[in-house]
């Protein structure tokens, strides 16, 4: 049961990531390979803060904040001096493990010592429960804070899942949408691209910071190699998502994105329970996405034989 | 309204694929004229009109759009000024989105797109109106995608979208090449009744002479990247498709004189 928590926790955190995978690589269409770099210097730009006495959530922001800048600075390289987007992406993930580093001082910066937002979370929590660590549910006892914080960020991923939603429905979404999906129609409406891309790069970029901002503060420690494997993850998640939908439309994908990213972090957990050496995890998200791209028959049938079972 | 002035461009310069695609072009269109710009392919017809979108900024020359030089900005700046139908349809519309979304992003052309809501009711009910308006019955399809319309249906609305918000020039690309010979039957119809309703200065390349001596009211031919044929008023009217083959048989039969006389001297001389 604390592995089920623990599990539905990170994939609400990892949607956030997914959310950001959204935008760049399937709003805009830009394979943003920013991604590792951008979780990592979340996660470590919020754990200095927090370090360096920063009230947690303004470090939290501020670790999102710095994400979205280096996705802006993929955009730039792209758009200002004309290098292939995947060139970009890579240039800046590169020097961001570098810039991660710089930024800790080392590899890895444990929190627990340090207020953090799990501070708050406990603190609410014991509002909420009273000042016992467990809650007993049905028959397993589970950390109250582990319940507390999955309640949380189960109402801040669907607040921003909403917000996303709102935002693709004003003048500056609809112009962002039209972007990836026809540039050259969108240009001769009098929008300027380049400009777009930046924005969407920032946006997708601050997304992926705020959930590696997340993710360190709910596991405790900032780690330098803690974005290792995010991109491929958040694809998976956003290519299970959208067999689950099973449409095109924008408001269907951010759901689509949501449940992707905690159904495949709940087949992580079972498939661990039953044994899959930990190691092997990467291995088999990069063979799941794999599948999913050479396969898209047989994966979204297999996807909507599972909306037929759960419609039943 | 549009003036272009000694506009030169070459594609490729310094390489073997050089091409000198506008070489001088000296163009006036005054306010409420339709222009219809011919030429074989090649002729540079579709790079001027590229020229005066903003695709490309010219090596040499000017283009100025009522009284304004544009010719430093960038295609989305020039956009708030011009209008634009692609001969591709499917180039004129996003077509994952629908056409209550397509129709949201051309009514803000060349406006600042902030955080408000694209479509509240009241712009909803705007541009079913517009919709109606057009009499194809897509009136009823305001929230399908808009790939789901046929090319022709696609044609009408990019023109509808061109126009939604009125431009101070409205470039038409072979908008009707692409198409079967009735859907390009009704764009041409669209094309003139929106352009007749709201007064606009137009400038059309085409592809088929019949096009361009029956609708306009002024004809330009181009070869090689330079006007050699400027007809209007009432030569205009009097203008039939003979007359302008002819004169594309003249200037084929002008090059290959060049061509040959130049092999002549070439062989006697060098």
């Amino acid at each position: 049961m604390t592995l089920l928590v623990g599990s539905l926790a990170t994939g609400l955190i990892l949607s956030l990531l997914a959310f950001g995978i959204l935008i760049s690589f399937r709003v805009v269409k830009f394979e943003d390979l920013t991604v590792d770099g951008a979780f990592t210097l979340g996660g470590a730009v919020m754990a200095t803060l927090v370090f360096a006495e920063f009230e947690p959530l303004r470090a939290t922001l501020m670790g999102a904040l710095a994400a979205g800048v280096a996705g802006t600075v993929t955009a730039t390289l792209h758009t200002r001096f004309k290098i292939n987007r995947l060139l970009s992406g890579i240039l800046v993930m590169t020097a961001l493990y570098s810039v991660n580093l710089r930024v800790m001082g080392k590899s890895t910066l444990p929190l627990q010592s340090k207020p953090t937002l799990m501070t708050y979370v406990h603190r609410i929590s014991q509002g909420l429960f009273g000042e016992g660590d467990h809650l007993k549910i049905f028959h397993w006892e589970v950390p109250s804070r582990d319940v507390t914080a999955l309640l949380l960020l189960f109402l801040l991923t669907i607040l921003i899942g909403c917000l996303l939603f709102i935002f693709f429905r004003t003048n500056l979404g609809l112009a962002m949408l039209a972007t990836g999906d026809n540039s050259r129609m969108t240009e001769s409406l009098g929008v300027n691209i380049n400009r777009m891309t930046v924005l969407s790069l920032f946006l997708a970029n601050a997304l992926i910071g705020l959930s590696g901002a997340l993710l360190a503060q709910y596991q405790g420690y900032a780690d330098a190699q803690m974005g290792v494997g995010m991109l491929v993850l958040g694809v998976a998640s956003v290519i299970l998502g959208e067999s689950l939908v099973g449409t095109r439309k924008i408001g269907y994908l951010i759901v689509g994105a949501f449940m992707g990213s905690v159904l495949f972090r709940l087949m992580i957990a079972i498939a661990l329970r039953w044994g899959l050496n930990p190691n092997d995890l990467k291995l088999i998200t990069a063979v799941f996405v794999f599948a999913a791209l050479v396969f898209p028959k047989i994966f979204s049938q297999g996807a909507s034989w599972l909306r037929g079972k759960i419609r039943a | 309204m549009l003036e272009v002035t000694n506009a030169h461009k070459t594609f490729f310069p310094g390489t073997p694929n050089a091409v000198h695609a506008l070489r001088g072009v000296d163009l006036k269109i005054e306010r409420g004229s339709w222009v219809c710009v011919i030429g074989t392919n090649g002729s540079g017809k579709s790079t001027l009109l590229n020229a005066v979108a903003g695709g490309f900024l010219l090596d040499e020359g000017s283009i100025r759009i009522d009284g304004v030089d544009v010719s430093k900005w960038p295609e989305y700046r020039r956009a708030k000024l011009l209008g634009r139908v692609f001969q591709d349809p499917f180039s004129g519309t996003a077509p994952s989105m629908t056409l209550f979304e397509n129709l949201a992003l051309a009514s803000r052309r060349g406006q600042a797109r902030g955080l408000g809501l694209a479509l509240n009711s009241t712009t909803q009910d705007e541009l079913t109106k517009c919709v109606a308006e057009m009499e194809l019955g897509l009136e009823n399809r305001m929230d399908n995608p808009i790939g789901s319309f046929s090319g022709g249906q696609r044609q009408s609305l990019t023109l509808l979208m061109a126009t939604l918000i009125r431009p101070r020039l409205l470039l038409l690309d072979e908008h009707t090449a692409a198409l079967d010979p009735r859907s390009a039957d009704q764009i041409i119809r669209l094309t003139k009744r929106s352009i007749e309703h709201d007064c606009l200065t137009t400038m059309m390349v085409t592809h088929s002479m019949q096009q361009a001596v029956s609708v306009g009211d002024r004809v330009i031919m181009m070869d090689q990247g330079k006007i050699v044929l400027d007809v209007s008023g009432p030569r205009k009217q009097r203008l039939r498709p003979r007359d302008l083959l002819a004169k594309f048989e003249e200037l084929r039969r002008r090059q290959q004189l060049d061509e040959t006389a130049a092999d002549m001297l070439q062989t006697q001389y060098v």
